[in-house]
């Protein structure tokens, strides 16, 4: 298929889900996600439980091995049985093997993600057994023969009207469902009844505990406590991965799963079952019999799936997937998941950021390519994850992956001159916006030109068809003089010799070559707090080849921009830097492209621009050399920003000045760089800007924003010109 | 234990809608009649030195038709979490993991002295039942869904939870 059919298929499949599923995902995953904000926010111990838990997983995927052995040990010892399956075939056979040895008809299930991943229902089902699904989600989604949309509330594509219409439908009741009452009330009753009839019990294992053989499973609705107690047979299915030592290193889990799930401070049950259980059997042949009277016994199965999660921890990059608990914050905090969900941002079976590493591992790289462009690398979704997963960066690995084994397309000759990130080719989209640099470059330097020809009929329709550049999208117009060439004919005007404190601005591309106004700004702004400033090389950060995929690119960057800089750190000088995107690329991503001192005297000596403004006013720099502000303001701070907690300084700042503003709340704007460029992705990305749009609706304020993307995606959809902080608060200037 | 480890509790309890009655051993019967609703099950209370269920109307031991229709499910609980107002059910061979599950009303027998600050506090209460084969459920608030389109209280689990307090004067 030419990538433009591929491209169009994806918008489609894209469109439908906006129009089908997205109401109900939008709301269901912004009740959780605002859920987990507040949940987090009055736990004071969780960013130490964070730290705990990360230390756990590392070091039980480190031993696992040797985990493995102590539980199959004591499983053993406990009465129980352990299979070790290598694939999701091995462990269908086991359990279906089990099933017949104990002419199982019925078998009830809990929820388990890992269930889903082997298909163990259709398994048990081509031997005749009935398999429930006791979950009310689950459930919803069996009667609908529908996938999981999310790894916590599988059925939350689906509106209460909908699931009301599909049961009236299936189920014919006498009086038709209407409310959430009616149909739980239903559904626990019905689901009762198999429960009790039930032959096995099948449920998954949040976390097992290898000292012990104890398995912890978590459930809001008590559907796990009767699924592993009520039949005499309880089988558990869980990945390897989620063996832990004891019962001391389950503590900090139990504490964050379901603060980084649902927001609620605990999970309603914590079963924390060492099986075969002590709870007497339960027989509802012999009603009046007291429980536990007859001669049955209890008998336990554990199945351990391997499932390519072993490979999966000798790669160096997949390795930390497997430190995944299967929380869904990580989905919840993305913008691109809040509006499609998991049925375009999912694999097989696992959906959300995460998902990127649980399919590329369990299934192929082609299966988690699917999907992989919608991250978009925002970072929302680092400091949500309960497990310090770098998840932006396991799906930028696996994207690199991807681009080395693609196909050369027949539109390479356009893109002679931009580098590919190897030997290998990258799709011509991806090269295009990760060598952004070498086309702002050419830009500028035939500029105007360069944007009249840009904006002509045939030039978009070409763009369109080679790279994928959307053609509803307006183009960044490059201006003839950089901020460089600028810089060079005017000079510092605080001598070094003199000034309080010396800088190296860093012009990133966009300021140097289209925003020229904010570079002004900034230099005029420190100027005036009588900072020397100098102005680094313009050398694009790495921001735009990483977001593509295109590791070796960006390292190379990376390296040269170190090169740049070095000198002025060894002169003293502070870096201080406009683009939020490209500081995050200091302070985040160049610890996996540098060497650790490198890495770490970059981000140590960053700033965002309004950060060191904020600074100099807290050391007694005086405000009144800077601009009077009189406009109120609107403002959008930028992902990376908030994740690495700097927009609170632009606010800090617009108080300082008294400045009336409000600030937006949404994840993502919705560019996230090239991201809104891509045509196969434009709809998704104006339908996250109609979120931001909402909020500053009507507005008579000057909306006001820190990043690139987020400055075009307002212009877009505000029709009028929106500005970055800095140049609010910076005074005229030569 | 200090008083305001109870306080603690009792006001976590109260955020999720569970009230906790103070008793002593004395009252200990007429308090349980005036929270269960017929038919009630129970679990003896063997290990809880001096209270017993059998003069009440609460029947033991359970039997599943007991399961299937009692109102009421009437428990000890092992140890109970002050900070998160958790109920923590161990499990036995009497029956009270499914006693504190099937019916729509559980009530939790908590003695004063085994309400605890903080998961980490009972830390070494499950680590010697996981060591010695033994399971033990966390159980906080009500079962809930959200799956069918708004919160619904009462699925599997009980819609409604009673703790009573036994204090030792």
């Amino acid at each position: 298929m030419s990538s433009q059919r591929t491209r169009r298929r994806k918008a489609e499949q894209l469109r439908t889900l906006l129009e089908t599923q997205s109401e109900s995902i939008q709301k269901n995953v912004d009740h959780l996600n605002q859920a987990r904000y507040e949940a987090v926010n009055r736990f004071e111990r969780f960013e130490e439980l964070r730290s705990e838990a990360r230390k756990i997983k590392e070091n039980s995927i480190e031993e696992l091995p040797s985990l493995l052995e102590t539980l199959q040990d004591q499983v053993e010892a406990n009465g129980g049985h352990v299979y070790l399956a290598k694939d999701a075939e091995d462990a269908n056979r086991y359990i279906t093997n089990v099933a017949a040895s104990k002419d199982a008809e019925t078998l009830v299930k809990s929820k388990s993600m890992t269930t889903e991943e082997i298909e163990v229902n259709d398994a048990l089902e081509e031997i005749g057994v009935d398999v429930w699904e006791t979950d009310l989600g689950e459930f919803v989604l069996q009667v609908a023969e529908e996938a999981p949309s999310h790894l916590v509330g599988p059925s939350l594509h689906k509106s209460r009207d909908e699931v009301a219409t599909l049961f009236n439908r299936v189920f014919e009741p006498d009086e038709p469902f209407e409310t959430a009452e009616e149909l739980t009330e239903f559904a626990r009753d019905y689901l009762g009844d198999q429960i009790r009839e039930a032959d096995i019990g099948m449920t998954g294992a949040n976390f097992i505990l290898a000292e012990s053989g104890t398995i912890t499973l978590v459930t809001n609705e008590g559907n796990a406590r009767k699924s592993a107690v009520t039949p005499n047979t309880h089988i558990a299915v869980a990945g390897v991965e989620k063996v832990i030592p004891n019962a001391d290193t389950l503590q900090p889990f139990v504490e964050l799963i379901s603060k980084t799930a649902t927001g609620q401070d605990l999970p309603q049950y914590v079963s924390m079952l060492t099986p075969p259980v002590e709870s007497p059997t339960i027989d509802f042949d012999e009603p009046d019999a007291p429980l536990g009277s007859g001669d049955a016994e209890r008998e336990f199965h554990l199945v351990l799936i391997d499932n390519g999660r072993m490979e999966m921890r000798d790669d160096e990059q997949l390795k930390e997937t497997l430190y995944c608990i299967r929380c869904g914050a990580c989905a919840n905090s993305c913008g691109n998941f809040q509006h499609v969900g998991g049925h375009a941002f999912g694999g097989e079976t696992y959906t959300g950021g995460i998902a990127t590493g649980w399919e590329a591992g369990i299934e192929d790289l082609q299966t988690a390519g699917e999907f992989n462009d919608l991250c978009t690398g925002c970072s929302r979704c680092v400091n949500a994850c309960p497990v310090k997963i770098d998840i932006p960066w396991i799906n930028t690995v696996v994207r690199d992956r991807l681009n080395r084994e693609r196909a050369p397309s027949d539109f390479e000759f356009l893109v002679e001159g931009l580098t590919p990130d190897s030997e290998e080719t990258v799709d011509l989209q991806k090269r295009f916006f990760g060598n952004f640099d070498t086309v702002a470059t050419l830009g500028s330097a035939t500029a105007p030109v360069s944007n009249w020809l840009a904006n002509l009929g045939p030039v978009r329709a070409l763009m369109d068809r080679a790279f994928g550049i959307a053609p509803e999208r307006d183009l960044p117009e490059f201006k003839r003089e950089t901020l460089a060439d600028w810089f060079a004919n005017r000079g510092s005007t605080v001598p070094e010799a003199t000034a309080e404190r010396t800088v190296v601005l860093y012009p990133d591309v966009y300021t140097n070559y289209v925003l020229t106004n904010r570079g002004k700004a900034a230099i005029h702004t420190l100027e005036a707090l009588g900072v020397h400033v100098e102005l680094a090389t313009p050398i694009e950060s790495g921001r735009a080849p990483l977001s593509q995929g295109m590791i070796q690119t960006a390292t190379n960057l990376a390296e040269d921009v170190a090169a740049d800089l070095r000198p002025h750190l060894d002169e003293g000088r502070d870096l201080v830097m406009i683009e939020p995107s490209d500081l995050a690329m200091v302070r985040r991503e160049y610890d996996k492209l540098l060497d650790a001192d490198a890495f770490e005297r970059l981000s140590e000596n960053s700033y965002d621009v309004m950060e060191y403004v904020y600074g100099l006013l807290a050391n007694g720099a005086d405000i009144n050399e800077l601009a009077e502000v009189n406009d109120s303001i609107a403002y959008h701070s930028h992902c990376q920003q908030r994740t690495m907690g700097v927009d609170a300084y632009t606010e800090a700042v617009f108080e300082e000045f008294g400045v009336d503003f409000v600030t937006s709340d949404v994840e993502c704007c919705g560019m996230a760089g090239s991201f809104g460029y891509k045509s196969q992705y434009y709809e998704l990305s104006m339908d996250l800007g109609s979120n931001l749009a909402e909020q500053f609706e009507g507005t008579d304020r000057t909306i006001v924003a820190s990043g690139t993307s987020c400055t075009e995606q307002l212009s877009t959809l505000f029709r009028r010109e929106v500005t970055h902080p800095i140049e609010v608060i910076a005074p005229s200037g030569p | 234990m200090s008083t305001s480890t109870v306080e603690t509790f009792e006001s976590s309890l109260k955020e999720l809608n569970i009230s906790m009655t103070r008793t002593e051993p004395a009252n200990f019967e007429a308090t349980i009649e005036s929270l269960v609703s017929s038919p009630a099950v129970g679990v003896p209370l063997d290990s809880y030195e001096g209270l017993s269920l059998s003069n009440t109307s609460v029947e033991t031991p359970p039997t599943p038709q007991l399961l299937k229709s009692s109102e009421t499910g009437v428990t000890p609980v092992g140890k109970a979490i002050a900070e998160y107002g958790t109920l923590v059910l161990d499990s036995d061979s009497a029956g009270t993991e499914p006693v504190g599950l099937y019916p729509p009303h559980h009530v939790g027998i908590v003695r004063e002295n085994d309400v605890l600050e903080t998961v980490d506090s009972v830390g070494r209460h499950l680590e010697s039942r996981f060591a010695a084969g033994k399971s033990s459920i966390f159980a906080t608030g009500v079962s809930s869904t959200g799956d069918m389109g708004s919160l619904v209280e009462g699925v599997h689990g009980p819609k409604n939870v009673d703790v009573v307090l036994i204090t030792d004067r």
